[in-house]
């Protein structure tokens, strides 16, 4: 049978022009979405309301079907745990004691690490936890990776914060709605986390590749020194992520450095933690008492702008040596407040 | 004596049917990235456009060529896709799609699966470089796995989309 024609539907010129009509919109919708790409690339936020409207009555049945799978999940996996329970258990109770003493022993390091950070002055910022949920969709057909988390504003979920499951980092929030937020997978291409080896500390950053995988990059380009089966953590440096958050397994090498498989597949998780932004450690000599390491370059910011220069260099020069350095700010501190008070 | 045959002849569907039917679909194909699944690779096949194309094809002349526009913008909402990528390919494919039914009236049931894999292949790799494009850069390789689940998903959409034309004209 041959298909309707109804290119040229006879001379009516009125459905001639709504033909020509037709293409005129086609075309100009085309160009349309060249234009709204241009939007989207210069204010990549532009859509972020409509889009967080769509999530958000997308999330209700999502969540349903979520809550659905991971309990399948679970259940297969309680069912896969009767074969061979007996012999596991035994296994199990033997590590459970082993681990008892290297618990007591991590515990104790962890203090003792503390006491040595209280030490040196410097103030861990731990990425406390903002929020505890579930990855409910991602961005599964396009080839950006995107994942929807539900939950978002209302739960104090804020743009930029990590994103992290047990086994290691997962991404960060890019977008928040009230209830729900989209998160950027470590996977994605324009995600890029700085990274150092688990081992030595050698610094590297990871972009993703798009499938689930990430490129490790060396910073200092040379011999290549990664292994095959060699850990990344995050290494913290420039903030948002919080250091020695597991991120991928190396699992190839190339010229210019590694391909990583990561350690977290935001597939096989089921709950994921929002962390606050992470900010580099702060140096606060108050708290210890100790001068800051480069107490040299801090000086002048922490005196009073307009000292007479005749005192600078005599408050300067104690803390330029490293061992009776300890008193210096501290003595320099109740010394500002007059100065400032003597010059109006 | 007549009201038995009245309601068995000389009817028509349902209007507002006729034309929800295909719209609906296309919309509901839209929403698959709803789904509970969290991959971290693209690996499910763009099923909007996959029913888009398989209406055009089995029902040329369904919707005026400037369709595309509506319903890609609807899918760039959906999608992870930045707004407007949608609109502009989905636009060209359907304009595509028209010219093809213009100069080709014969086409057999290969021919037309060539056409929709063509088209889909357009529509994947157009995704990836806009993307590209705007913001990094991704590899083509990594989007085999979704062309070739997509190409083979569309004989079967098309099954799909023939039992709903007819729901869709049922009388």
């Amino acid at each position: 049978m041959a298909p309707p024609r109804n290119r040229r539907p006879g001379f009516s010129r009125k459905a001639q022009l709504q033909i020509f009509t037709g293409y005129l919109l086609a075309f100009t919708g085309a160009f349309a979405g060249l234009l709204l790409l241009a939007l989207s690339h210069f204010d990549p936020a532009a859509f972020s309301a409509v889009r967080s409207v769509a999530a958000e009555l997308g999330a209700p049945p999502a969540r349903l079907f979520t809550g659905m799978r991971v309990g399948v999940q679970d259940g297969w996996r309680e069912v896969a745990a009767y074969f061979n329970a007996g012999s596991k258990n035994a296994e199990l109770q033997r590590e459970v004691e082993r681990n008892r003493i290297r618990l007591i022993e991590a515990r104790a390091l962890k203090q003792e690490n503390r006491e040595l950070r209280r030490l040196l002055g410097l103030i861990k910022q731990e990425g406390r936890p903002v929020a505890t949920a579930r990855l409910i969709n991602s961005s599964a057909s396009s080839s950006r990776r995107f994942a929807t988390l539900d939950v978002g504003s209302r739960q104090g979920v804020q743009r930029g914060q990590p994103v992290r499951a047990q086994r290691g980092l997962i991404g960060r929030v890019l977008e928040t709605g009230p209830n729900t937020s989209r998160v950027l997978l470590l996977s994605d291409a324009e995600n890029v986390v700085p990274v150092r080896r688990a081992r030595d500390g050698i610094v590297a950053f990871s972009q993703g590749r798009g499938d689930g995988r990430v490129d490790i990059k060396l910073i200092d380009i040379g011999i290549n020194p990664f292994k095959v089966g060699d850990v990344m953590v995050t290494s913290g440096n420039g903030g948002i992520y919080p250091p020695n958050v597991p991120v991928a397994i190396i699992e190839k090498l190339t010229g210019d450095g590694a391909i990583g498989k990561l350690l977290a597949n935001p597939a096989g998780t089921d709950f994921v933690i929002v962390q606050e932004v992470y900010e580099p450690e702060l140096v606060d000599p108050e708290a210890s008492g100790l001068p800051p390491a480069n107490a040299e370059a801090a000086a002048p910011l922490s005196a009073p702008r307009k000292s007479e220069p005749a005192k600078k260099p005599a408050t300067r020069a104690p803390a330029s040596t490293a061992a009776a350095a300890a008193p210096a700010p501290a003595a320099s501190a109740p010394q500002a407040p007059p100065a400032g008070q003597v010059q109006p | 004596m007549n009201a038995p045959y009245r309601a068995r002849l000389n009817r028509e569907p349902s209007a507002f049917r006729k034309a929800a039917v295909p719209i609906g679909s296309v919309l509901i194909g839209s929403m698959t990235p709803l789904l509970p699944i969290v991959a971290s690779a693209p690996v499910l096949p763009p099923f909007g456009l996959v029913v888009l194309i398989c209406w055009q094809l089995l029902r040329p002349g369904i919707w005026p060529v400037w369709a595309g526009v509506p319903f890609g913008m609807f899918d760039d909402i959906m999608s992870g896709q930045p707004v407007g990528s949608a609109v502009l390919l989905w636009s060209i494919i359907l304009i595509a799609l028209d010219l093809i039914e213009q100069r080709y009236i014969w086409r057999n049931y290969w021919q037309d699966w060539f056409i929709a894999a063509l088209c889909l292949i357009f529509g994947l790799a157009g995704g990836l470089a806009i993307n590209n494009f705007l913001v990094s850069d991704t590899r083509l390789s990594v989007l085999y796995p979704q062309m070739i689940l997509a190409i083979f998903t569309y004989p079967l959409v098309l099954r799909l989309v023939a039992r709903l034309d007819h729901i869709r004209l049922k009388r």
